[in-house]
């Protein structure tokens, strides 16, 4: 079992909720972030006062899915989140230890 | 607790000097013009005029004194005026129902001057919430239910202030509401006699609207004047937005309508010696100022700058090697909304000046202020655009139509179609020029008051010098012939006039500021509140509540760290989280 975090362009969350669903992850974590990377931000100035635009906003996407369905999520993201100009995002992947639903109190893979 | 109860005993101690000076003024009512507080007695035959002003009833004549009479053409004079009285008393005997129906002709006349001068009122008195829509929108989130609180309790804290005893200061000496009945109660100016010639100094009649001041025309005036004298007050909120403390700003609406408003109020518009600086000395027309350009706008720019430089500039703002930080406006559309609110509100303000609605130059009024508007407005967009920061600023766009607006408001009777343009072009590029000149001296004015009301009423005085046409203005303060500026062949002296009103403007008001914001800050200790609950933002601490409860606020861009100074609060007792 994996966590992957996603951090996506905003305008592609819709996409990418219905492409990971197709391949039947059905849920997620959302949330809105702001970040940049290697790119520098750009100048502004408002009344006289400079200031830099570095953080740009972003959504973050969090799943957990079983080991076997990783490769193909990773994919998705990848193949539906692109727009090949800076600003794609990011994914992480990290391990997970436990995972419980709780309503039913189910736990590992019958929880995700 | 010690600073409450100073301040308990400051508060009551000015109420009891007020209500001392208002039981006073029951003293000197002797054998006066009977006031008319149910408004049945307002309005006749006298108030009758054509278009050109000539009065429907003829008065008698004065009687020549023997040593006049020898002169020719007085004689003349007295001879013309007498025969036109004797027929006038002549045609009234042959036709009685005209002169009947001349009373409720001067009665519906002088209704119709009513109505325009409360309407008009309204429409000033809806620019507070504009006032309070432009400061929020252009300040942080945090702040946001302190800063429109500040706009909101001015309304009340001023009028109050106005009605307790600055409505008589500024008014108590007026005489006759001519266009309004004629009722002429207050009748009080105190007056000092200097190079032989009379200066009105201030007003004492009216106190608390009773007695002379208890007359429908004066509780007319009073509605009209007060939410002028609100526009005044509320403007300096603008320029300490972000750090003044609300006991501190309580105490200031205690005085400005009460005592800084009225005294410079008195002198240009309660017949005070700056409106006879042309009756007495010559000047022109004496300081002419329409709607307030000086006595509203830069009344409340003065006290916005001393206070501003008094009160010191927002945490963070300045660096210590001369740059400065971006403090964002956090609601845009907020503040553009309220812009034209204002815009709106300005057309109750200028052509309501005429208390009148019977004065026809009222069309020309409202064109003039409309046009001047957009000038200012495209002036300070493009020169934002094209030559100081590259784009288009919408903070700048709203702060250029008040600006335009602010200048138009001396002149707007006076100056054609052309020179209200030029007026606002001109506007548009100082008030751009201004806010950066501000900012270089460190004198910190988050939504551009000073610059917008200030400097752009200075203007507006100014340009009375200059584009008065000479088309209105016959017999303004006491002097005839028609205002005219030094572009239309009057000279330079309405300029003097009006230079010399300028400056006692910002003189009078920077020593007065001065003295209030020092007797408050020894009162309260600080006009400031302190540095943690300005990091903090303001609405907690001070006002008890979230002008936005629930929305999450990102105080790391809302909060510049000044850079040269050391790091942060060394308080460490703070409880303010910088992440």
């Amino acid at each position: 079992m994996k966590k992957i975090e996603a951090i996506i362009k905003p305008f592609k969350l819709e996409e990418v909720k219905e492409a990971l669903s197709e391949i039947g992850i059905e849920g997620m974590t959302v949330s809105e972030v702001k970040g940049f990377g290697r790119q520098k931000g750009q100048t502004e100035i408002y009344r006289g006062s400079e200031y830099v635009v570095d953080f740009l906003p972003k959504i973050k996407m969090e799943i957990v899915v079983a080991d076997e369905k990783i490769a193909d999520a990773l994919a998705t993201i990848i193949k539906v989140a692109r727009t090949g100009k800076i600003g794609d995002g990011k994914i992480f992947v990290l391990p997970v230890e436990e995972a419980v639903r709780i309503r039913t109190a189910e736990r590992a893979e019958s929880a995700v | 607790m010690k600073q409450t109860h100073n301040l308990t005993k400051w508060l009551g101690m000015i109420l009891l000097t007020l209500l001392v000076v208002g039981g006073l003024s029951f003293v000197w009512a002797d054998d006066e013009p009977k006031p008319d507080p149910a408004g049945t007695a307002t309005g006749n035959a006298s108030d009758v005029q054509d278009a050109s002003g000539t009065h429907f009833v003829v008065s008698e004549p004065v009687k020549l004194s023997d040593e006049d009479a020898k002169d020719p053409e007085k004689l003349k004079a007295y001879t013309d005026a007498k025969k036109a009285y004797d027929d006038y008393i002549a045609a009234t005997t042959k036709e009685p129902l005209a002169v009947k129906l001349a009373d409720s002709v001067g009665h519906n006349r002088v209704a119709i001057n009513f109505t325009w001068t409360l309407v008009t009122g309204f429409l000033v008195m809806f620019m507070q919430a504009g006032f309070a829509m432009v400061e929020t929108g252009l300040t942080r989130a945090k702040n946001s239910a302190h800063t429109f609180a500040m706009n909101f309790m001015i309304y009340p804290m001023g009028m109050l202030g106005f009605y307790l005893c600055g409505f008589a200061f500024m008014f108590g000496g007026l005489g006759a509401i001519g266009t309004m009945g004629g009722y002429a109660g207050l009748n009080h100016e105190i007056t000092v006699t200097l190079f032989g010639k009379p200066f009105g100094l201030l007003g004492w009649k009216g106190f608390m609207l009773q007695g002379a001041g208890y007359d429908t025309a004066a509780f007319t005036l009073f509605l009209f004047q007060m939410v002028f004298m609100d526009t005044t007050a509320t403007i300096p909120t603008g320029a300490l937005a972000e750090r003044w403390k609300f006991s501190s700003f309580m105490l200031y609406g205690c005085c400005i309508g009460s005592i800084m408003y009225p005294i410079f109020g008195n002198w240009v518009w309660g017949g005070g010696w700056l409106s006879q600086l042309g009756a007495n000395f010559g000047l022109g027309h004496g300081h002419v100022d329409f709607a307030g350009s000086t006595v509203v706008h830069m009344q409340g720019g003065v006290i916005g700058l001393v206070a501003s430089w008094m009160v010191g500039a927002r945490y963070g703002k300045y660096n210590k090697d001369g740059t400065m930080n971006f403090i964002p406006p956090h609601n845009i559309p907020m503040c553009m909304a309220g812009t034209f609110i204002l815009a709106f509100g300005w057309f109750g303000f200028n052509p309501g000046s005429s208390l009148a609605a019977t004065d026809l130059r009222i069309g020309v009024v409202a064109v003039n202020t409309m046009l001047c508007s957009a000038t200012g407005a495209l002036a300070a967009c493009l020169y934002m655009w094209w030559v100081k920061t590259k784009k288009p600023d919408p903070s700048m766009m709203c702060n250029g139509m008040l600006a335009g607006l602010v200048a138009i408001t001396a002149p707007c009777a006076f100056v054609s179609a052309g020179g209200a343009c030029i007026i606002g072009l001109i506007a548009g590029v100082l008030v751009v020029e201004s806010v950066f000149f501000f900012d270089k001296i460190r004198i910190d004015d988050p939504v551009g008051a000073i610059s917008v009301h200030g400097v752009n009423g200075a203007w507006g005085c100014l340009s009375i010098g200059l584009f008065a046409d000479g088309t209105y203005g016959d017999g303004w303060n006491g002097v005839p012939g028609t205002v005219k500026g030094l572009f239309y062949g009057g000279g330079m002296s309405q300029f003097w006039a009006e230079c010399i009103g300028v400056l006692t403007c910002f003189i009078t008001l920077g020593v007065l500021t001065f003295i209030v914001f020092k007797v408050i800050a020894m009162i309260l200790g600080s006009n400031r509140p302190s540095e943690e609950v300005e990091i903090q933002g303001l609405d907690i601490p001070e006002m008890g509540v979230y002008g936005y409860s629930g929305m999450v606020m990102d105080k790391e861009v809302e909060t510049p760290h000044p850079k040269g100074f050391p790091t942060a609060p060394a308080s460490s007792k703070s409880t303010v989280s910088t992440h």
